[in-house]
C-alpha cells in the first residue's frame, strides 16, 4: 500500500494545476492583519472548497428533514443523501459492503466505538493490547480506559531515531495473551508512513485483530482497506476537506456483528419493549440518535472533490512539497526536523536550536502563518525525542512552493529576532 | 494583534539573560508552576523574612513570554512585603486579561510591556504561570497549574471574549 502510493507520488503529472485547485478555496485569499494567509496546519484541520460549501448549503436550502423516519418528500430525499453519502465513502476505501461504513462524529468516536464494541466485550483480564509510540492520544486513551476496566495489558511498540516502527520488536510483543492492536497509518506528529500491510499480516498470521488510525493518511494517500484486510479503519472528514462533527468507521461486517452497540437510542433498534430491545443491522446499530445529516453529505461532497482531482495526483503534488520543504529547511542553521522516515506525508515538524516552539507560532502568525505548536496529542513521540512540544507545518494539496518559501523566510524572521 | 510590540527588546533581553535564575539554598517558600497544554515548568523559591521578599530564585524550562515574564517579576518584588508582592500579583493578571485600565494609577512600571499579550488569548497563561506560581509559593501551595481550580487566569475561551 504505502510503497504503491510512494511509487505513484513520484511520478510527474502535467495536469495537476495548483494554482485552479487554490481557487476553490475561498479561505485562502483571507489576510491575518496585513498579511496573505498562508495555511500550514492541514494535519489539525484542513479547508473547506467551494463545491463542498455549496453542498452543504444546497441541502439545507432544498433537501434538509429527519432521515429514515417519515414517509414524506424531504425525508425521503434526506435519507437518500444520507446514504449516497455512506457509499461514496465505500468506494473511496474500497470497502466490500457498504453496511461495512459507520458514520461517527470522527476518528475519536469511532476508536472509542470500537474500544466499547468490540473491546469490552472481547477483551479480558490479562490480555495484551499492541499500541505504537507514534499513536495520537485518541488511540491510547480509549484503550487505557478499557485496560484499567478489564485489567488487561498495554504494550508498546518503540521507534528509531528517524520516528520509523521498530517492527522486529513489534513482532516480539505478541503472544496468546495478545488480544488486539492499534496502529496509526500516518504519524500526525511526524508524518511517518507505517507498513501496516505488513504488521496487519503479521497480527492475523496470530488471530489479533487490527484497527488502523487513518486520520492523516486518507486525506493524503490512496486507502484500500480489502487490499490491507485491516478489521478496522477510521478517519475524519474535516481533514479532507469536510465539515467538523463527522467521520467514518469501517468494520469488517463479522466484526461489526458480533459487536455490542456504543450508544442506545433512537434509529439503532428494530423493536423496542420495556422487556427486551433488538438492535437494528449494521450498519445502523451503531448510529444511534439523528446524525449530522447535513455533515455526512458535505463529506460525500469533500470525497467527490478529492476524487476529480484524483488521490494519485494529491500525493504526487505533497510529495513535491515535502521534498522542497525539507531541502529549503536543511539550509537554515539551527533548525532539526523531527521524523525523517523514509517514507513520510508532507508533515515538517521541526526545532529551533534556543526558541521555544510557542514563540516560533506567535511570530510566525504575525507573518499571517499558520503552523501548529505544542505536543500535537502525541506526548509519547515528544518524550522519545525528549522535547517538551514542536513546531509542525502540514501540507495540503492546495499549498505551494512560495507558501514554502514564505514559512523558510519566516523562519528566518524568528531567528533574527531571538539572535 | 500587534505581536511586535509583545517580542519588545526588554522581553527579549530577560529571555536572554534571564535575572535571579537559579535555586535558593534555603527557601523559606517553594513552588511549582506548570502549564500542562505546553509542558512549561516553573520552579520557584524565595526567602521571607519579617513579611519581607529577601531573595527569589526560579528556573525552569519555558517559551520566552513565560521566562520574560518571571526574570521580570523576580527584579519587581525583591524588597516587597507579601501584601505589596499579592497587589502586583493581582494588577499583572488583570492586565494580561485586560480587565486593567492602565490610565489609572497602578504598581506595575515596566511590566506594562506584557500589556499587548491580552490580545494573545492563547499566550496569556505563559505570561501568567510565574506569578500564578509566586502566588502558590507565598500561600504555601506546593504546586501551581494553569489547569487547576485554583487557576487565577479563567480558561482561554473565557478571556477571549472578554475582549473580543
Amino acid at each position: 500500500m504505502a510503497h504503491n502510493n510512494v511509487i505513484t507520488a513520484l511520478r510527474t503529472d502535467v495536469h495537476f494545476d495548483v494554482e485552479r485547485i487554490r481557487a476553490d478555496f475561498p479561505i485562502l485569499d483571507i489576510k491575518v492583519g496585513e498579511k496573505p494567509l498562508v495555511y500550514l496546519d492541514n494535519a489539525a484541520s484542513s479547508q473547506m472548497p467551494q463545491q463542498v460549501i455549496d453542498r452543504l448549503v444546497h441541502y439545507q436550502t432544498a433537501q434538509h428533514a429527519n432521515i429514515n423516519r417519515a414517509v414524506h418528500y424531504l425525508s425521503e430525499v434526506a435519507t437518500e443523501e444520507y446514504e449516497k453519502a455512506r457509499s461514496k465513502v465505500q468506494r473511496f476505501v474500497n470497502a466490500k459492503e457498504q453496511r461495512e461504513i459507520i458514520f461517527t462524529s470522527g476518528t475519536t468516536d469511532s476508536i472509542n466505538l470500537v474500544m466499547h464494541g468490540y473491546g469490552r466485550r472481547f477483551i479480558q483480564s490479562g490480555d495484551e493490547i499492541i499500541l505504537t509510540t507514534l499513536e495520537h492520544h485518541s488511540n491510547i486513551v480509549p484503550w487505557q480506559m478499557l485496560a484499567k476496566e478489564k485489567g488487561a495489558v498495554i504494550r508498546v511498540v518503540p521507534i528509531n531515531d528517524a520516528g520509523e516502527l521498530d517492527i522486529e520488536s513489534y513482532e516480539k510483543l505478541f503472544n496468546d495473551r495478545t488480544k488486539f492492536v492499534g496502529l496509526i497509518h500516518v504519524s500526525n506528529a511526524l508524518g511517518t508512513i507505517n507498513p501496516i500491510k505488513r504488521m496487519i499480516d503479521y497480527a492475523h498470521q496470530q488471530d489479533v485483530p487490527v484497527l488502523i488510525d487513518g486520520a492523516q493518511a486518507a486525506p493524503h494517500i490512496t486507502v484500500d482497506v480489502q487490499a490491507l484486510d485491516c478489521d478496522f479503519y477510521a478517519f475524519s472528514a474535516h481533514k479532507l476537506c469536510g465539515p467538523t462533527g463527522i467521520g467514518m468507521l469501517y468494520g469488517k461486517a463479522s466484526l461489526l456483528e458480533a459487536m455490542q452497540p456504543f450508544k442506545g437510542g433512537g434509529d439503532m433498534i428494530a423493536s423496542v419493549t420495556f422487556e427486551e430491545t433488538t438492535y437494528a443491522d449494521i450498519p445502523h446499530k451503531f448510529e444511534a440518535g439523528t446524525p449530522p445529516i447535513a455533515a455526512a453529505i458535505g463529506f460525500g461532497a469533500a470525497i467527490d472533490y478529492l476524487c476529480s482531482i484524483g488521490m494519485e495526483q494529491i500525493s504526487a503534488h505533497e510529495s513535491k512539497l515535502l521534498h522542497y520543504a525539507t531541502e529549503r529547511f536543511n539550509e537554515i542553521k539551527g533548525a532539526k526536523i523531527l521524523g525523517t522516515a523514509a517514507q513520510k506525508t508532507a508533515v515538517i515538524s521541526f526545532i529551533l536550536d534556543g526558541i521555544h516552539p510557542h514563540d516560533i507560532g506567535t511570530i510566525l502568525n504575525q507573518d499571517g502563518i499558520a503552523v501548529r505548536t505544542g505536543h500535537h496529542c502525541a506526548q509519547p513521540v515528544m518524550q522519545r525525542f525528549n522535547v517538551p512540544a514542536t513546531s509542525r507545518a502540514s501540507f495540503a494539496f492546495y499549498n505551494n512552493t512560495s507558501e514554502v518559501d514564505a514559512l523558510i523566510a519566516g523562519i528566518q524572521n524568528v531567528q533574527k529576532i531571538f539572535l | 494583534m500587534n505581536t511586535k510590540s509583545l517580542y519588545q527588546e526588554v522581553i527579549l533581553d530577560h529571555n536572554r539573560k534571564p535575572r535571579n535564575y537559579g535555586t535558593l539554598e534555603h527557601p523559606s517558600h517553594h513552588a511549582v508552576g506548570h502549564n500542562p497544554l505546553c509542558g512549561d515548568r516553573l520552579d520557584i523559591s524565595l526567602q521571607l523574612e519579617n513579611d519581607k521578599i529577601n531573595l527569589i530564585a526560579f528556573h525552569g524550562e519555558s517559551c520566552a513570554i513565560c521566562k520574560a515574564s518571571a526574570s521580570m517579576m523576580t527584579t519587581a518584588i525583591k524588597g516587597k512585603t507579601r501584601m505589596d508582592a499579592e497587589t502586583l500579583i493581582r494588577e499583572f493578571r488583570e492586565m494580561t486579561l485586560g480587565e486593567l485600565d492602565l490610565s489609572h494609577p497602578h504598581h506595575l512600571g515596566r511590566l506594562t510591556v506584557f500589556s499587548g499579550i491580552r490580545d494573545l488569548p492563547t499566550r496569556v497563561k505563559c505570561a501568567i504561570l510565574p506569578w500564578h506560581t509566586l502566588h502558590a509559593a507565598l500561600n504555601a501551595l506546593s504546586n501551581a497549574s494553569t489547569e487547576a481550580e485554583n487557576d487565577p487566569a479563567p480558561s482561554v475561551s473565557e478571556n477571549a471574549s472578554g475582549n473580543a
